[in-house]
């Protein structure tokens, strides 16, 4: 599996997890997105932001805790709930936003 | 679904880019505070190399995972013991290591130091009070 | 409240017995396997420094690694305790909690 973007191709594992970190770029998450049936908007951004700063600070994915705790903080409670994330991201927060943020599949997520 | 709370102690005594144990034993450690079991990490021998500051993997093609260490309050991992002689003996201090702190939910989020530095025998008091103790 | 020790390097290529010897507690069990039975022997570099840090901790071997790497029995240090596979087995299940030195 490989997605394209502006004519160039970028390999993946078998799951669609890209393999190179440093391949991603927002084009190539808006097109991981749209194979995954996700229109992005701010708020899946600021998730997607989120776990790429987590990631480069600490070289893991956050706790879906600590995720909500921050989006909580930065675009309030109705955004900030574990209810709403699996709105945002039905197949979950942590697999699927980190599949669009181009980190590798967390931790202990089967 | 039990409620019992069971006191875990993973013991960490290699280096961390000479075999997989320190990388393993980090992922292990974030798999497992997922059970809201009451866990501790020990570092003690060469494992007190794991913590210090400055690593660059770059050039040798592993992942640097020492800034995850700074990740583990979130995942409620808060305490962090590490044997004084040990350090002493590799001719380390406490400033040789990363700083690695947590934020204490039961005292208004105030950011606390996560390494207790430790004696020997104190390490061993430490060992001789837990449940379950995992090694690598 | 007393723990099984396993240690299976030798104790003359790593410092794995010397340092689970520094963190027993009296009223434990140092059970020798593997490669660790090497450090059992009397006579050695290391015989001293064993039988001296192991107050009040029990030293055992577990006898088919011994028999396996040609170690006389007779060659062991005083009050090491021989063990077979069951008694690792109740080794296990009469102290607390069980502690690998790797």
């Amino acid at each position: 599996m490989s997605y394209e973007v502006d004519g160039q191709e970028i390999a993946t594992d078998e799951e669609g997890y890209i393999t190179n970190l440093p391949d991603w770029t927002p084009e190539l998450g808006a097109v991981i997105a749209k194979a995954e049936e996700i229109e992005m908007g701010e708020e899946h951004w600021a998730v997607v932001n989120f776990l790429r700063d987590y990631y480069e600070e600490y070289q893991i994915a956050p706790a879906v805790r600590v995720l909500i705790k921050s989006i909580k903080k930065s675009m309030g409670p109705e955004v900030g709930n574990n209810k709403y994330m699996y709105e945002l991201f039905p197949y979950g927060p942590a697999k699927q936003a980190c599949k669009i943020a181009g980190l590798p599949k967390p931790t202990g997520c089967v | 679904m039990s409620e019992t709370v069971k006191k875990f102690l993973y013991v960490n005594r290699k280096a961390p880019y000479g075999t997989i144990y320190a990388q393993e034993s980090l992922e292990v450690v974030l798999i497992g505070a997922a059970f809201d079991q009451d866990v501790s990490m020990a570092f003690l021998d060469d494992g007190v190399f794991q913590l210090t500051k400055g690593q660059d993997t770059k050039e040798i093609g592993l992942k640097n995972f020492s800034p995850t260490f700074r990740a583990l309050g979130d995942f409620e991992v808060t305490k962090l013991y590490v044997e004084k002689e040990s350090l002493a003996e590799r001719g380390l201090t406490l400033e040789d290591l990363q700083n690695i702190e947590y934020e204490d939910e039961d005292d208004d989020w105030a950011e606390k130091p996560s390494i207790r530095l430790v004696s020997r025998a104190e390490m061993a008091d430490v060992m001789a009070d837990q449940d379950v103790i995992l090694s690598f | 409240m007393a723990t099984l020790h396993t240690v299976n390097k030798s104790p003359f290529a790593t410092q794995s017995l010397l340092s689970c010897l520094a963190h027993a507690k009296a009223g434990d069990t140092v059970l020798m396997i593997e490669d660790g039975v090497y450090g059992a022997s009397a006579g050695t570099g290391l015989a001293e420094a064993v039988a001296g840090l192991g107050g009040g901790v029990t030293l055992a071997v577990l006898a088919p690694d011994l028999k396996a790497r040609g170690i006389d029995a007779a060659r062991l240090m005083d009050g090491v305790k021989s063990v077979d596979y069951a008694g690792f087995v109740d080794l296990a299940a009469t102290h607390d909690r069980t502690q690998s030195w790797l």
